[in-house]
């Protein structure tokens, strides 16, 4: 094994092979994250659901029972709670990993690693939490007597466009994290307004038609809509928001891969 | 001619201060963007500059040097943890970096758990973890807590944790960082024996320390950083030797001020003491074994008959008074009919002194004829502290054994009894 390294400062992505290398280390950051947390929490677990669970039960409330949005004629809490599984990871991750490089400034340093598998971590780590709220998911729809459609053979790639997302736009957020402290307060706005701006709490069709292309600039709303139609079978989201949704995505998650490496090895230096 | 483990050519690392801070807020970049001189209150410094060397396989080489000498930037640079700002490097081998002990470990894990982790983050994999995990345990001594969290560990149990998870990596080139500085003695005596038999496997090792005991022991070859720069590369005891002879002050005088007289109205007063090289320059250090020349000068006040002085050697971290030589002891220097003056005195002495801190305690007194009424005495306690270093001239380490005095002796094997 010969490392050699010299001062070019490229902007280039990430060496995958040596992501690959160090494999191991980001299946034990991940099971770390995972034991702490259920360490430290009374109710380990159990946070998995509550979240998403809670914030479905209040969406019902205000948005279902006062505000009478409708729900493509699917009970109202079903109809958001399908849509928080998929974006409480989202949320979650992007938090996690807009902090990590702060968070986990002891390790950086003294000791290398490629520094994206603090990232990728939180990705994996986040997965088991997003299976617990899927499965109670599952058992809502039951409950509710609602017979998921075929198209659920497509959630992976859903769900991979949400981890796309969360990773291209979390490792924008904790490069500059590292360099403007102010990023950990812009954060959890914009989480909340993103979540408003995702039809979460309401269905597209509330968008008047001639924005949804725009709308698909957020690549939430296909990855959010795509749960629906794949779990409750309301109407297909048009191709197009997808294509776009997908396009948005990949070009953050490369944009983030490429400003990151950029600035990986200087983490110690401004942390 | 074989290709080094570790090549080292020009490196430099700039770093920022002043008043940037470390990390930079919108606001600032916002109102730095609209100030054009901003760039002068921002200071440039290099960290490291122009280092070039070379490590071969096998070698175990250290790196001395002052606070803020640049030597935890090289190893920082040569771990990747941080770029160079020019340079370049090359390391052949696997390579494990020992910046810190326990890094990763989390409060909240068992032992169990955090050998793992910590593991796995110094580069390990798991199979291997798995393989020494009990070899790992043994090591650290804390079979009994391995399924505690180690939150509720002492430092101690923290750091033979962290040790034997390092002392159980097998990378081809280690580097470590002043490590060996935590932990109990009898621990540290444990790891260093570590490292010797990982460096005895043919381990290419460059090690940082303040511990220049551990590097003698330890390093054939040294390199002496200073700002930034390497001022020294060769063997370990020449390089030490030069090192520690610089380290000392330039000019140290033992002024007596005139508050630390006991007896200010004395006849014979004490003005100056200070301790000599083999050079005959002020020192407060001298090495194990070397000769303790003393150079006293008094200050006659009103005429003395014979005046007797007497220089107590006091240890330290007990007070204990080691010896007290005496100018009478030298029937060649006595000293008789002082009249008014300044008068200098050189006492050279060989005490096989223990390695420590030492102070000089100075007594004069009429001789005993002429004894006036009352004490007409000088005394100075602690006219000066010096430490004898724990490596002779010749750069050769003195393990410390404790005693107050270290004399040489002979030992003969004289006979064998049967019981």
């Amino acid at each position: 094994m010969i490392v050699k390294v010299e001062t070019a400062n490229r902007w280039s992505l990430p060496s995958f092979k040596e992501i690959w290398q160090y494999r191991e280390l980001g299946y034990f950051l991940a099971w770390r994250d995972i034991r702490v947390r259920y360490k430290q929490t009374a109710l380990g677990a159990a946070w998995a659901v509550m979240q998403p669970f809670m914030t479905m039960v209040v969406f019902s409330l205000f948005f279902g029972l006062l505000a009478k949005i409708p729900s493509e004629g699917i009970p109202y809490p079903i109809f958001a709670y399908t849509a928080l599984v998929p974006w409480s990871y989202f949320q979650n991750t992007l938090t996690q990993i807009s902090n990590s490089m702060v968070l986990g400034r002891d390790l950086i340093g003294k000791v290398y690693f490629p520094r994206i598998l603090i990232p990728v971590a939180a990705l994996l780590s986040g997965l088991l939490d997003f299976g617990i709220s899927f499965a109670v998911l599952l058992v809502l729809m039951l409950y509710y007597g609602i017979v998921p459609t075929l198209n659920i053979l497509f959630l992976p790639i859903l769900l991979l466009f949400a981890i796309v997302t969360s990773l291209g736009v979390g490792l924008w957020l904790a490069t500059l994290n590292v360099m403007y402290r102010d990023i950990a307060f812009v954060t959890p706005f914009l989480v909340q307004a993103w979540l408003f701006a995702t039809p979460i709490a309401y269905p597209s069709t509330l968008v008047p038609a001639r924005w949804r292309i725009w709308y698909g600039v957020n690549p939430m709303t296909g990855v959010v809509e795509g749960f629906r139609w794949a779990m409750l079978g309301t109407g297909a989201i048009p191709l197009l928001t997808f294509v776009v949704s997908g396009i948005i995505s990949v070009l953050l998650l490369i944009t983030g891969l490429v400003y990151f490496k950029h600035y990986e090895r200087t983490f110690a230096d401004m942390i | 001619m074989t290709v080094p483990s570790i090549r080292v050519k020009n490196l430099g690392k700039l770093y920022q201060i002043g008043e940037r801070d470390n990390y930079r807020t919108l606001r600032d970049s916002i109102v730095r963007s609209f100030q054009k001189s901003h760039r002068k209150s921002e200071e440039h410094i290099w960290a490291l500059r122009d280092v070039s060397f070379d490590v071969y396989e096998g070698e175990v080489v250290g790196c001395i040097g002052g606070n803020g000498a640049g030597k935890s930037t090289l190893l920082k640079l040569l771990s990747r943890i941080t770029e160079p700002t020019e340079g370049s490097f090359e390391l052949r081998g696997r390579v494990s970096s020992l910046l810190d002990i326990g890094v990763g470990f989390h409060p909240e894990l068992t032992g169990r758990e955090n050998i793992f982790l910590s593991g796995a983050i110094l580069g390990m994999k798991k199979r291997e973890i798995t393989k020494k995990f009990n070899e790992i345990v043994k090591f650290s001594e804390l079979e009994r807590f391995i399924d505690t969290p180690i939150k509720h560990y002492s430092t101690g149990m923290w750091v033979r944790l962290g040790f034997a998870v390092a002392a159980h990596m097998e990378p081809e080139i280690l580097l470590v960082d002043e490590v060996l500085s935590a932990g109990d003695a009898a621990f540290q005596k444990k790891c260093l024996g570590k490292i010797d038999e990982a460096t005895g496997q043919g381990r290419t090792v460059l090690m940082v320390s303040h511990n220049l005991k551990a590097i003698t022991d330890l390093c054939e070859r040294c390199l002496w950083i200073d700002h930034g720069r390497i001022i020294r590369n060769g063997g370990t005891q020449e390089i030490i030797v030069a090192y520690l002879e610089s380290t000392q002050p330039q000019r140290t005088t033992g002024k007596i001020d005139s508050n630390m007289h006991e007896n200010p109205s004395a006849d014979a007063l004490f003005r100056q003491l200070t301790i000599l090289n083999g050079n005959d320059q002020h020192v407060t250090k001298i090495f194990f074994g070397e000769t303790l020349r003393i150079m006293i000068q008094f200050e006659v006040v009103r005429p003395v008959n014979e005046l007797r002085i007497a220089a107590g050697l006091e240890r330290h971290q007990d007070g204990v008074t080691v010896a007290i030589v005496h100018n009478n002891d030298d029937p060649a220097s006595s000293l008789h009919n002082l009249q008014p003056g300044m008068y200098s005195l050189r006492v050279e002495t060989k005490m096989p002194l223990s390695p420590g801190k030492y102070s000089v305690n100075l007594e004069a007194k009429p001789g005993q004829g002429i004894l006036r009424a009352g004490r007409n005495w000088d005394v100075v306690r602690q006219a000066i502290d010096f430490s004898v270093e724990e490596f002779t001239k010749q750069g050769t380490g003195v393990p410390n054994v404790g005693g107050v005095i270290r004399p040489s002796s002979k030992w003969m094997l004289t006979g064998k009894h049967s019981p």
